[in-house]
C-alpha cells in the first residue's frame, strides 16, 4: 500500500495523458501517471503526428483549432527532436465534386479566422510537382504542422515531472475506483482525481464507455529531401474518417524533417490482432501512388499498424465519468489525439479546478452518450 | 511497375549458403520441386562467397553446389525475400522484378551476419567487418602491398587473414578479444573433429609469421577523411598501429529476422527446432546459423536434415541426427571460446555513435531503460539496416532485448507491397 | 576483350576489373558512398548488403547499394548527400 496521496492519478503515458500531466502539474496539483509500457507507447507512437484543423462538425472544428493555437504556441519550447515543422496541409481536389468541398471548406474556414487558400490545378502542381497530373485543385491550411509523436510525449512527460509529477512505467491499471486505481501488482494508488487517458485500452477499465478501436497501417520510407512539402491529403479522406462501417483508404502522406516520407492512411473496423493486413496494405499503397505514383520507386523501410480509440460521434470523451464522483475520462480522440492533446489537457484541467474553459465543453462531455441510451 | 513473376514449390528454401543448398538438394533428390532463392547473384552466401567461379574454395563447397545445378532446383538468385502477404507465400524482389514464392514447406537458411560493437572512429570509412573487407575484396578492391590489422574475435579472423594474405595484404596484427588460454583450450578441443584439424593446419601454415594478439582489442580508429591507425589494447597497453584497413567483426549473430517475421518462436536468439529441424511454426524449417552458429559442418548436416523432412523423407533425415550431434558440440565450443567479455562495454564513449543509420550516440541511449523507449525517442534501429547493425551492439552494451520485427524484412520498394498474392485477390473484391 | 571497364564516380573516370562491385569501384577513386545524417563520410561496412552505407546515387537512382551492384560501363556514381 503506498503512502502517497496524490491529487491527480492518470492512467496512460500517451499523448493526452502526458498533455493532461503537464498541464495539471502546472496548476500546482500532485500528479502520478501510470503506464503498461513506455511513454508514448500506444497510438502515440503508431501515428502520424499531423496537427490539423478539421471541419467534420462544429464541435470538432472547435477542439481542433483551439489546439492548433495551443501547439503553436508551445512551439518555441519544443525541443529538436520533436521536430515540429509547420509544413501546412493541403486538401486535394480530384474531380469538380471535390473542388466544391474546397470552396465549402474555404468559406467555413475564413469565417471562423482560419487562414487558407484556395489552389487552382497549376497553383497545386506548383506546390507539389510531384503530384500527378490531373489533380483539380486543393485548399492550402498554412498553419497545420506536423511533429514526431513519441518525443512530445516525452517532452510534455518531463515538463510535468520537472513540475512534480510521478511517473510508474510498466505498471498496468487494472481497476480504477473512486479515488483509486489497482495496478496488476496489487499495489493501489490513492488519488483524489482519477483519470483514464488509456486510449484503446479505456473501455477495459471502464467497460460502459463505447470505444471501438479503429486498425490504421503506415508506410514509412527511407529519406528523399525535397520530394514532399505540405502533409497532402485527398478529400475522400473525409469520406474514410466519416464512415462507421466500411474498410476504407485515402491518400494521406506526409514530409517528416528527416526527408522520409509517410505513406498512409486506412480504418479498419473490428480488427483486433496488429499484424499488417495485405488487403488494407496493397489497396493503400495503391491508392497513394495514383496521387503520387513516384512514391512506387522509393524504399519503404517498414510498415506498421497502430489503433484508435473510436467513439460513436467521432468526438472525445472529456469530463466526468458517467456513475462516477471523481473519474474523469481523456480518450477517444480517433484521428486527432496529437492534435487535441492540449486542448485536451486545457478544457479537463478546468472541468476539474472549476475554472471556466476556453470553449464550451459540453459537445466533449462522456454524459452525452449517456444521453443518447436514454433516448434509445 | 516492377515485372511480376510468380512460382509455386513444393519446397522453399531461403538462403543460398551451405545450409540452404544442401537442404535444397536432398528436398529435390526425394522428389520434391525445389526453389532456392538468394539475394546474391551467385549461390555460396558468406562462407562459399563467389560460388564456383572463385578458385579459393574447399572441394566440399564445390562438390556440393555442383549437386545443386545438376538437382533440378530452380535456382532463384539476386532476389530477395521482403515480405509474407498471404500464409505459404512470400514475395522476393530483384532492381527489376517482383515474384510471389507460393510453397508447402518453407526451409529458412538466412544464415548470419557479423557482430560489430561500436568504439571510437568506427565510423571511419576504411574501417570494416573482417568479413566485410573479404567480401569487398572478392568484389574487387585492390588490397596489394596494403596494411591491415584485423581485430574482434571469432575463427573467421583467421579465415580472413588467411584469404587476405593470399591476395597480397600486409596484415600487421591480428587481436583477439579471447584469451589465450581460450584459444589453446579451443585449439585443443579441435582435436575431436579431423576435418577440422586439417582445416587449422593449413590455416596456421597460412598464418604462421603474422603476430596475433589474444585478450586484445580495438580502443580507437583514428583519421580525418578516412581511417589512418588505430589504437589497439594488448596485454592492457595501449598500442597504435598505421595502417590502411581495420577489418573489425565480433563473431556471428543469426538473422533470425524472417524467421521472427514468420511466427518462428526464438529462444536465447535463436530459432528454436526440434530434431528435424522444424520451427514452432507450421510447415516452417529452419537450418544452420539461425538455430546457433556452428559453422559449415553444421550447417551442411541441418540443411540436409531439413531437406529431407520437408520433403517428407523421414527415415534418412534420422541417420543425419548423430553426426548433426557431434557438430553441435563444435557450436557450443564456439560459443564458449568467443562469448564477449565485459571490457567491450566500456569501448564506446559519450559521443560513439552506436546507430549508424540514425546516427545516435551513445549518450542517448544511455538514458533509456529499454530497446523499445531508445528506439521510439532517438530512432535507433528505425533505419534502412532495420536494427541490424545496432540492435546486437544495443543488446550487448546495455542487455537490451530487440522487439518485434515488421515487415518488409528487408527494405523493399514501395509498389511491391501493393502486390496481391493470387490467394487473397481470387477471395476478395475491390475495396471501396 | 578488355580487361577493365569505366565508369564515372563524382564526375572522374575510374578504370575497374569487370566483375568489381560499384562500391570498390568508389574506393579506388578515393571517395566516400555517402554522407552520414549527421555529416560524416562513410563507407561500406558490412560487405554483404544490410548495413545500408554504402548507398550511393547511381545512374540517378538514390539509396543504391553499391555493394551488391556490379559495374557496367558508363555507370555514373556520386557519393549520397
Amino acid at each position: 500500500m503506498t503512502k502517497d496521496t496524490y491529487d491527480i492519478a492518470i492512467v496512460g503515458a500517451g499523448i493526452v495523458g502526458a498533455a493532461c500531466a503537464d498541464a495539471f502539474a502546472g496548476r500546482g496539483l500532485k500528479v502520478v501517471v501510470v503506464d503498461r509500457d513506455v511513454v508514448g507507447s500506444g497510438a502515440t507512437a503508431a501515428g502520424m503526428g499531423h496537427i490539423v484543423v478539421m471541419d467534420d462538425s462544429d464541435a470538432q472544428f472547435t477542439l481542433t483549432h483551439y489546439s492548433q493555437r495551443l501547439w503553436q504556441e508551445l512551439h518555441p519550447e519544443l525541443p529538436q527532436d520533436v521536430e515540429y515543422e509547420q509544413s501546412g496541409t493541403i486538401w486535394v481536389a480530384a474531380d469538380e465534386e471535390e473542388m466544391a468541398e474546397v470552396l465549402r471548406k474555404r468559406e467555413y474556414y475564413q469565417k471562423r479566422g482560419v487562414a487558407v487558400e484556395v489552389l487552382d490545378a497549376g497553383q497545386l502542381k506548383q506546390g507539389e510537382p510531384n503530384l500527378r497530373n490531373g489533380l483539380v485543385g486543393g485548399l492550402l491550411v498554412p498553419n497545420d504542422a506536423v511533429l514526431y509523436p513519441p518525443c512530445a510525449a516525452r517532452f510534455l512527460m518531463a515538463r510535468a515531472q520537472q513540475r512534480g509529477a510521478r511517473l510508474r512505467l510498466g505498471a498496468s491499471a487494472t481497476q480504477i475506483q473512486e479515488r483509486r486505481v489497482r495496478l496488476n501488482d496489487g499495489q493501489e494508488i490513492a488519488a483524489d482525481i482519477v483519470v483514464n487517458a488509456a486510449g484503446t485500452n479505456a473501455a477495459e477499465l471502464h467497460p460502459g464507455i463505447d470505444i471501438k478501436k479503429r486498425k490504421g497501417h503506415l508506410v514509412i520510407t527511407d529519406r528523399y529531401p525535397g520530394f514532399l512539402r505540405h502533409q497532402l491529403v485527398e478529400l475522400g479522406y473525409l469520406k474514410s474518417a466519416h464512415s462507421v462501417s466500411r474498410d476504407s483508404v485515402a491518400f494521406n502522406v506526409q514530409p517528416r524533417r528527416t526527408g522520409q516520407i509517410l505513406i498512409g492512411s486506412s480504418r479498419q473496423y473490428g480488427a483486433e490482432h496488429k499484424e499488417v493486413d495485405q488487403i488494407m496494405l496493397a489497396s493503400m499503397v495503391r491508392r497513394a501512388q495514383e496521387y503520387m505514383p513516384a512514391l512506387g520507386k522509393m524504399s519503404a523501410v517498414r510498415v506498421w499498424t497502430g489503433f484508435r480509440a473510436a467513439t460513436p460521434d467521432k468526438l472525445p470523451l472529456i469530463g466526468p465519468c458517467p456513475g462516477f464522483g471523481s473519474v474523469f475520462l481523456a480518450t477517444g480522440h480517433e484521428g486527432l489525439g496529437i492534435t487535441t492533446s492540449l486542448a485536451t489537457a486545457g478544457i479537463l484541467v478546468d472541468q476539474v479546478t472549476g475554472s471556466k474553459p476556453e470553449i464550451a465543453v459540453e459537445p466533449y462531455l462522456p454524459s452525452r452518450m449517456a444521453k443518447e441510451h436514454l433516448h434509445v | 511497375m516492377s515485372k511480376y513473376s510468380r512460382e509455386r514449390f513444393d519446397v522453399l528454401v531461403v538462403g543460398g549458403g551451405p545450409a540452404g543448398i544442401a537442404a535444397a538438394v536432398r528436398a529435390a533428390e526425394s522428389g520434391a520441386r525445389v526453389g532456392l532463392v538468394d539475394e546474391n547473384l551467385s549461390v555460396g552466401g558468406q562462407i562459399w562467397r563467389g560460388g564456383a567461379s572463385d578458385g579459393q574454395h574447399s572441394s566440399d563447397a564445390l562438390t556440393w553446389i555442383e549437386q545443386l545445378k545438376k538437382s533440378g532446383v530452380t535456382l532463384l538468385c539476386g532476389k530477395r525475400v521482403f515480405h509474407q502477404p498471404a500464409s505459404s507465400v512470400l514475395m522476393a524482389e530483384s532492381t527489376a522484378d517482383v515474384c510471389e514464392l507460393g510453397y508447402r514447406n518453407l526451409i529458412l537458411a538466412t544464415g548470419a551476419r557479423e557482430r560489430f560493437l561500436p568504439f571510437p572512429g568506427w565510423t571511419l570509412p576504411n574501417v570494416m567487418g573482417a568479413g566485410g573487407l573479404q567480401a569487398m575484396v572478392k568484389s574487387g578492391l585492390p588490397i596489394r602491398g596494403k596494411r591491415v590489422v584485423v581485430a574482434g574475435s571469432g575463427p573467421l579472423l583467421l579465415a580472413v587473414v588467411s584469404y587476405l594474405r593470399k591476395q597480397g595484404a600486409k596484415i600487421l596484427l591480428i587481436c583477439e578479444q579471447a584469451s589465450g588460454r581460450k584459444l589453446a583450450r579451443f585449439a585443443f578441443a579441435l582435436m575431436r573433429y579431423p576435418g577440422k584439424i586439417a582445416q587449422a593446419f593449413d590455416l596456421r601454415k597460412d598464418i604462421a609469421r603474422i603476430p596475433l594478439a589474444t585478450s586484445s582489442w580495438p580502443l580507437c580508429a583514428h583519421g580525418e577523411q578516412k581511417f589512418e591507425a588505430v589504437t589497439i589494447s594488448r596485454n592492457g597497453t595501449p598500442e597504435t598501429i598505421q595502417c590502411d584497413y581495420l577489418a573489425c567483426g565480433f563473431h556471428l549473430v543469426p538473422n533470425t529476422e524472417l524467421p521472427t517475421l514468420l511466427g518462428c518462436r526464438i529462444r536465447n536468439g535463436y530459432v528454436q527446432v526440434n530434431n528435424l529441424q522444424q520451427t514452432t511454426a507450421e510447415n516452417i524449417f529452419c537450418a544452420g546459423e539461425p538455430t546457433g552458429i556452428g559453422g559449415v559442418d553444421l550447417a551442411l548436416v541441418e540443411g540436409q536434415i531439413a531437406g529431407l523432412a520437408a520433403a517428407g523423407n523421414i527415415t534418412s533425415a534420422q541417420q543425419l541426427f548423430s553426426k548433426r550431434e557431434r557438430f553441435r558440440q563444435f557450436a557450443r565450443l564456439l560459443d564458449e571460446t568467443f562469448c564477449l567479455r565485459s571490457e567491450l562495454r566500456s569501448l564506446p564513449s559519450a559521443e560513439t555513435l552506436i546507430c549508424r543509420c540514425e546516427d545516435v550516440p551513445y549518450s542517448r541511449l544511455r538514458e533509456h531503460t529499454c530497446w523499445r523507449a531508445a528506439k521510439l525517442q532517438t530512432r535507433c534501429g528505425m533505419g534502412p539496416c532495420q536494427g541490424r547493425i545496432c540492435g546486437p551492439a544495443t543488446q550487448f552494451l546495455f542487455r537490451w532485448n530487440p522487439d518485434s520485427v515488421r515487415p518488409p524484412v528487408f527494405p523493399a520498394r514501395v509498389e511491391d507491397l501493393a502486390v496481391q498474392p493470387q490467394a487473397i485477390a481470387e477471395v476478395t473484391g475491390e475495396l471501396q | 576483350m578488355s580487361s577493365e571497364l569505366l565508369v564515372r564516380v563524382n564526375g572522374a573516370a575510374v578504370a575497374v576489373t569487370p566483375g568489381s562491385t560499384v562500391a570498390v569501384a568508389m574506393a579506388i577513386a578515393g571517395q566516400p558512398c555517402r554522407t552520414s545524417v549527421s555529416g560524416e563520410l562513410r563507407g561500406p561496412l558490412c560487405g554483404m548488403g544490410i548495413c545500408f552505407e554504402c548507398r550511393a546515387i547511381v545512374n540517378g537512382i538514390p539509396h543504391s547499394r553499391t555493394c551488391q551492384m556490379l559495374c557496367e560501363p558508363g555507370m555514373d556514381i556520386h557519393t549520397d548527400e
